[in-house]
């Protein structure tokens, strides 16, 4: 006999579940307890195991939709069996109103359940077409080896700064071995980078707001989101700070400048542009919340804070991430000469995907700055000042600089914007990663 | 040391222990007159008469069960199968009498037989005599395994298991009986039972192979060295017991695994060995242990296919290269 599957409770605080993606597609069969989907929870995400036999009639919701604890999501029955009863009973799915409410309608008419046939139809078949880019197919795990965790745990090596080699991503023997050998010190940048991913400008492109894509949020996203603006205000912030060695930045922002002396590339064009390429590199910095769903840009727009007589305003560099640092310096000087004149127009100081604060030029060590919605984040950016560092027991004199990011805890953890400063800061302190991308 | 076929190996082995123990005795279908169908019993009726070589009738849960009555009785039977298909017909004088028989007589009767013959695939003679059933003697408490890869190690390790006083399961590789090697002359050269052998030394990957693949461990390993990646070789020999030990010391140095085995791969040796190493060396491994098995298929009649069922060099190195991340 055809059964209706429902949205199991998963969880003990579980009041609705998204479907993360079905495992079996309608005409598969299941047997008694096969997981037939997966079932993402306020918590978790779990399988959801069929509590009858038969093959998968017909699918209710499609993966990324939820529904609450208790509404039917699917049908199990027999291969020929007549199961317009239970398409009739299962209530409106939110998403999948038109298709349901059809039939719900046809008993007045009375007529043969196969006509509902084509009032069914129209919703597309949610086939296991998931999203399957690695983020997702790894579910955010860290793959290592068991030898490469006790090589690293005996050796103190970190593996979240440690890059896999093998299959999936997974950390090996011999990824910890070239973490070893590295040393340790500033100027040499710790564990190393793998080449950048870098987008290629398109020739004689001009571009607009980025393009985006809108992911819809994941249960636990959800409950982060709506735990922390009820704790801390309408955007969660926390900051991370970090103290960068400017050395061969500096050296490379004056040999630009010798080379072309037009080029009056700044500190800050540098961290523009650095600031870009590591956001491309994490893409969940480059985002925003958006209430149901989480958007992630193509392209970092960096909105640049500039000081007026009249106050603050954020000129955007637009696909900054594919531009070169003397054209990101030319676009910046244009910007804010416009911006003090008060001749900018909307569209050019609003839409950024990301901003940055300098107040090093007001010899400010370090500061904290607040989110310009819906962006993800904001880097704060300190004076660049030499310093003595211990390095091996030696105290060196570098030129240092902190940076502070404030984030929206909504959409970037802490592990995500740590991450994501590590990179900042790697290529920072070895500019060459920017000529290595691919 | 003499150059000799695996064949010949094992003839000295058993005219030694004939001449050295006059209680042991072998029978078989085809050992006497015929001198065996393989001619690994050549001449051996002429040395010790028809008393001790005895040609058997085709009925082998017969001849089993009267080499198991016989070692309750104290001899020490040699039982040939013609190969070690027609001992599935056997398996219950096996299985239910030798392997059992110590435990249930309270340690009053030793079952000291060897059943021997040859076992995996020959050329092309099709499903049911091309099979490696190692796992299914494996599997149960009682029971010895042995399975040589070089004449040497066929003469030394039969001569252990004729003086065993277990029932010993060895298992000569039909493909093999022509291989040549060097053999100690040594009347008193043996193998003990249940310590494997290092074939190759090596540091970035470990093989795990047995009886027919040894050989093709080698070839591969000495490819692979071309390409600047070195792998041990390790021959258990003995199937049961396993010398686990010296597999996971060679893991600890290597941190990585390949099992190759004729056999099919479900439920096979290759899946204990994998499992004993993940439950031994877990921490020790840089990939997941590979098996490469022969095809989980009936062997195939036609000469291409049954190539194609047995694992070679290629796929060797392909699995090598796969857990050492090359």
């Amino acid at each position: 006999m055809a059964t209706q599957v429902v949205m199991p409770k998963l969880s003990p605080t579980m009041e609705e579940g998204q479907v993360a993606r079905w495992l079996k597609k309608e005409g598969d069969k299941v047997s008694m307890g096969e997981p037939i989907a997966e079932i993402d929870t306020d918590k978790a995400t779990m399988e959801m195991q069929a509590l009858s036999a038969g093959v998968l009639r017909k699918v209710l919701i499609a993966e990324g939709e939820s529904a609450p604890l208790g509404q039917p999501i699917a049908i199990i029955g027999e291969p020929d069996e007549d199961i317009s009863e239970l398409l009739k009973a299962a209530p409106a799915a939110a998403p999948a109103k038109e298709a349901v409410e059809a039939p719900a309608k046809l008993p007045e008419s009375d007529k043969p359940p196969a006509i509902e046939k084509p009032a069914v139809e129209p919703q597309p078949s949610p086939k296991a077409e998931a999203p399957t880019d690695g983020r997702r197919a790894n579910g955010g795990r860290m793959l290592v080896s068991p030898i490469a965790a006790r090589m690293a745990a005996e050796a103190g090596v970190d593996l979240k700064s440690v890059q896999g080699s093998g299959p999936g991503g997974r950390i090996i023997k011999s990824d910890i071995e070239a973490a070893m050998k590295t040393p340790k010190t500033a100027a040499d940048g710790g564990p190393k980078l793998r080449p950048l991913s870098m987008p290629k400008a398109q020739p004689g492109a001009v571009y607009g707001p980025s393009a985006y894509r809108d992911e819809p949020m994941s249960e636990m996203r959800r409950t982060i989101a709506r735990r922390l603006v009820t704790s801390l205000g309408p955007i969660p912030h926390f900051f991370l700070t970090t103290e960068i060695e400017m050395d061969r930045a500096a050296d490379m922002r004056q040999q630009i400048n010798t080379l072309y002396s037009d080029a009056k590339v700044s500190i800050n064009d540098v961290v523009i542009k650095v600031a870009a390429v590591a956001l491309i590199q994490h893409p969940q910095v480059n985002a925003s919340f958006q209430d149901k769903t989480v958007r992630f840009y193509e392209h970092a727009d960096i909105g640049v804070a500039v000081a007026t007589d009249n106050g603050l305003i954020t000129p955007v560099v637009r696909a900054a991430d594919v531009k070169s640092i003397s054209d990101i310096a030319g676009e910046v000087r244009e910007l804010a000469g416009r911006a003090r004149a008060r001749k900018l127009k909307p569209e050019e100081y609003t839409g950024a995907t990301f901003s940055i604060s300098n107040l090093g030029m007001f010899g400010i060590d370090e500061f904290t700055a607040v989110i310009n919605p819906p962006e993800a984040a904001i880097l704060a950016v300190g004076a660049m000042t030499e310093k003595p560092v211990v390095n091996d027991g030696d105290i060196e004199i570098h030129k240092m600089m902190r940076v502070t990011m404030s984030c929206d805890h909504r959409v970037v953890d802490g592990a995500v914007g740590a991450q994501f400063l590590q990179t900042f800061k790697q290529i920072l302190e070895n500019p060459l990663y920017l000529f290595l991308g691919t | 040391m003499a150059v000799m076929t695996m064949r010949d190996a094992l003839n000295d082995a058993l005219r030694e222990e004939l001449a050295r123990d006059s209680s042991v005795f072998l029978m078989g279908e085809e050992v006497a007159e015929y001198q065996g169908a393989y001619k690994v019993t050549r001449g051996l009726l002429e040395e010790f008469g028809g008393k001790r070589i005895i040609d058997s009738p085709i009925t082998e849960l017969g001849f089993a069960g009267l080499g198991v009555g016989a070692a309750m009785a104290g001899l020490r039977p040699i039982i040939e199968f013609m190969t070690f298909n027609f001992s599935i017909l056997a398996t219950d004088q096996i299985i239910n009498s030798a392997a059992k028989m110590l435990y249930m007589s309270g340690g009053q009767f030793k079952i000291p037989i060897v059943f021997r013959g040859p076992g995996g695939s020959a050329y092309q003679v099709s499903s049911q005599h091309s099979q490696a059933i190692e796992s299914w003697y494996a599997y149960f408490p009682g029971l010895k395994v042995v399975m040589p890869s070089t004449p040497a190690d066929a003469k030394g390790l039969l001569k252990s298991a004729i003086r065993d006083d277990d029932p010993v399961i060895f298992i000569e590789q039909e493909r093999m009986y022509g291989m040549k090697g060097e053999v100690p002359e040594d009347e008193d050269f043996t193998i003990p039972l249940g310590v494997a052998d290092v074939k190759r030394e090596g540091k970035d990957a470990t093989i795990v192979a047995r009886s027919l693949l040894v050989p093709t461990a080698l070839k591969a390993a000495e490819e692979l060295e071309k390409e600047g990646i070195s792998c041990e070789v390790i021959d258990p020999r003995t199937i049961r017991p396993l010398d686990i030990e010296t597999i996971i010391e060679s893991v600890k140095k290597t941190n990585r695994v390949v099992v190759a085995e004729e056999s099919h791969p479900f439920c096979g040796i290759g899946a204990e060995i994998s499992a004993e190493i993940h439950e031994r060396a877990f921490d020790y491994l840089d990939a997941p242990v590979k098996r490469v098995s022969g095809a989980d298929v009936p062997m195939p009649y036609a000469k291409n296919l049954e190539q194609l069922a047995i694992p070679d060099v290629p796929q060797l190195i392909a699995a090598v290269k796969e857990v050492a991340y090359v």
